[in-house]
């Protein structure tokens, strides 16, 4: 099986055939990680550019490391040392790459949209990296897998998804991938970080994170984006952390069993306390782990051949 | 002498009350006869239009244009704006001040009228600044514009943010009989938005520009205007809110008019949809019950003018990231085919069209011989075919920049004939 697509922009666009699919793919590519020698031949030949206009450490080690397991070369670009500091457009770049020809571009952007206009130019494959407020596509499938890893399962499940949903394309993508797959999602924050209409995706609103998190499945903690502060969602940092910072005693109002995560990089003390982050309920590094193997899955999917 | 008679054709001229096949009789650039066509005419030597099958109306006058000259000629020059203007049936356009430099003082005014005169196809009326440079902060020579020749004042592309320069401007140009065109817009509140906030913000991660950025600026000047009793225009109305505070206003007697664009009352912010840079522009495109409030406000006579708020932009300007697309469209060459889709929805009559095409904005602009056919007016005319259908094909609309979100789009009726004091300046 294939992806019969040419890129991934959004998880919007995936069905939940698509979805299962990539989940399943990943699966079967965590074992590559584990090994001694963790590289297989599958994308040899293969050319992956990850282009990133945006500060990332996670997210652009994640994909470079998933291409050179794949055996794929793998080429990354940032802004500040490209042509971009240039003033070069984003049209012009990717004509210049595309005349390259590379296999697909990996591209972060502080813009939404820019992955959709980057497709439109070039004929090798675009994945979305994470567009402004936009989406994070392989965020909430590495989410979506560290879930149904846990807990066997994502329908029927209550996740919680909280903080600044406003700026957060990983709540967009979350919200989309896992009403998908037949979860109930909760959308808690301050209202003055609530998006406009954003029940419509088809989710529920929440403005009390106890109320949220309650008898949830899943915690989503979001980073508060402090270098945006100057926005002033909120009065102070203590405030908002005093309303929606997950800690222990917060924690105590959840199931049990909840599992926490965390898309990274987090701020301690602020959404999240360090004993949380750090505490058995976490799973925020195994999201790390997993994201690697949704990454292989991805390029694999679009670049692989039919076997 | 120079005679044009045109036979034959359905005319269309509500200050006249007329609405019928007339025969409509042009000397040297002025209209000397109209007659009902089975008193048939008959003149010697003159240029003859048959225009049975057609309509005839007082020619189109946009009161919200931007020619783009000079200083941003790359985008759109008075040549090619006006041949634009003439395709789309406008014989006069009211061009903004944001040109660079800024038309804030009578050599920039004189300027546009020099090239008007030159190379311009129709006639071209300039709105001066409300404030020198467009920063908002002291009055430009108002009184200088209007003797160049400004026939409003406005700092359209940004509000008059200060609430007292508002109020002066408001006043000062009383004695001057001159409207202040508010481009009504609370800064603070609109923010970084790019587009209409909504669903489809929210979907597309894009930021809001809210209803109430235009409602609260709506609101004040109202106030404004019922304070010093001057002369508003509301310009390109988008919202709801803002046609029921103007409703409210003129109930009262507010002196004030208000403008709708011909993309404002047809799209919605949908269009933004894959980040369609050619849906953006300022105010943004809303939502279906904001068109359904805009078509009530033309009905109901709230809303006054349609203007089509013509903002050419290079593609280069267009072609790029969403947030950093310049705002605007082109709306000259679509407006009147957009325009008459209200009349066959039924929602106005033909001859309340041609009101808020061409008699409204002479009159609020003060354009004495346009905007009707009444003998002794510039003989400016509109020939239409109401029946034709068309394609919007960008390579062949006349502006330099071909920034539409119609292209492609099946259009009915065509301008056929566009006559500037007697001159047929456009074929179709």
């Amino acid at each position: 099986m294939k992806l019969n697509r040419k890129d991934i922009l959004s998880i919007e666009d995936l069905t939940k055939e698509e979805i299962e699919l990539v989940l399943k793919t990943a699966e079967s590519f965590k074992e590559v990680s584990e090994r001694d020698i963790k590289k297989v031949p599958t994308l040899r030949g293969k050319t992956i550019i990850n282009l990133f206009y945006e500060p990332s450490t996670r997210t652009r080690t994640s994909f470079e490391i998933a291409a050179k397991r794949m055996s794929a070369d793998a080429i990354n670009i940032s802004a500040s040392s490209s042509s971009v500091v240039k003033g070069e457009t984003l049209k012009d770049t990717a004509k210049n790459l595309e005349a390259m020809n590379p296999d697909c571009i990996v591209l972060r952007h502080s813009f939404s949209g820019a992955p959709h206009i980057l497709a439109g130019l070039v004929k090798c494959s675009v994945i979305n990296a994470g567009d402004g407020c936009h989406e994070h596509p392989s965020q909430a499938l590495l989410d979506m897998l560290t879930v149904k890893e846990k807990l066997g399962r994502i329908e029927g499940l209550k996740i919680a998804i909280i903080g600044d949903i406003l700026h957060s394309r990983v709540a967009r993508s979350n919200i989309y991938g896992f009403t998908k797959l037949g979860a109930e999602v909760r959308a808690a924050g301050l209202p003055t970080m609530m998006p406009c209409r954003i029940e419509q995706m088809g989710c529920r609103v929440f403005y009390n994170m106890e109320d949220a998190i309650k008898d949830s499945d899943v915690i989503m903690m979001l980073r508060i984006q402090l270098e945006r502060q100057n926005a002033a969602l909120f009065p102070t940092v203590r405030e908002y952390s005093k309303l929606f910072g997950l800690d222990s005693k917060k924690l105590e109002m959840a199931k049990k069993d909840v599992i926490i995560l965390h898309p990274g990089p987090i701020n301690r003390g602020v959404e999240i306390s360090s004993d949380v982050a750090d505490g058995r309920s976490s799973l925020i590094l195994d999201q790390v782990t997993n994201g690697v193997a949704v990454r292989m899955a991805l390029f694999y999917l679009l670049l692989g051949r039919e076997l | 002498m120079s005679k044009l008679l045109i036979k034959g054709g359905h005319v269309v001229d509500p200050a006249n009350g007329i609405d019928g096949i007339f025969d409509v009789y042009c000397v040297d650039g002025k209209i000397v006869e109209i007659t009902h066509h089975a008193s048939r005419i008959t003149h010697n030597d003159c240029t003859v239009i048959d225009a049975t099958g057609l309509h005839v109306f007082p020619g189109f006058i946009d009161m919200h244009t931007h020619l783009r000259e000079p200083g941003y000629e790359y985008k759109e020059d008075i040549r090619t704006g006006t041949m634009a203007a003439a395709a789309g049936g406008f014989t006069s356009v009211a061009c903004m001040a944001n040109t660079d430099p800024v038309n804030d003082n009578s050599s920039v005014t004189r300027y546009i009228l020099k090239k008007a005169q030159e190379e311009g196809i129709v006639n071209v009326f300039p709105v001066g600044a409300v404030s020198k440079g467009l920063k908002g902060e002291i009055l430009a020579e108002i009184s200088d514009l209007k003797d160049a020749g400004c026939v409003a004042i406005s700092d359209d592309g940004k509000p008059v943010s200060d609430s007292r320069l508002m109020r002066l401007a408001l006043e000062y140009s009383k004695p001057f009989n001159l409207p202040v065109i508010s481009h009504c817009e609370d800064l603070t509140l609109a923010g970084d938005g790019v587009m209409n906030e909504g669903f489809i913000s929210t979907k597309l991660g894009l930021k809001g520009i809210p209803n109430a950025a235009e409602d609260i600026m709506v609101a004040r000047d109202i106030a404004l205007a019922e304070l010093t009793h001057g002369k508003l225009h509301i310009a390109h109305v988008s919202a709801s809110g803002s046609v029921e505070l103007i409703r409210n206003a003129k109930s009262r007697g507010v002196n004030v008019t208000a403008e709708v664009t011909p993309h404002h009352f047809t799209l919605t912010d949908e269009c933004v949809t894959g980040y369609n840079t050619n849906a953006k522009m300022n105010p943004p495109l809303r939502s279906i019950s904001d068109i359904e409030a805009l078509k009530q406000g033309l009905k109901h006579g709230t809303i006054d003018v349609i203007a089509t708020d013509h903002a050419p932009q290079n593609a280069d300007e267009k072609d790029v990231e969403f947030d950093k697309a310049a705002n605007g469209v082109v709306g000259l060459e679509t407006a009147f085919s957009l325009s008459l889709k209200l009349v066959s929805d039924g929602l106005i009559s033909l001859s309340v069209l041609i009101e808020k095409i061409s008699l409204n904005p002479s009159r609020i602009l003060g354009l004495d011989k346009k905007g009707s056919l009444k003998v002794g007016n510039d003989a400016d005319i509109t020939i239409v075919d109401l029946n034709k259908e068309w394609f919007v094909d960008v390579n062949k609309l006349k502006s330099k920049s071909k920034n539409t979100p119609f292209e492609n789009w099946k259009m009915k009726g065509k301008v056929v004939k566009t006559i500037v004091g007697g001159k047929v300046v456009y074929e179709g």
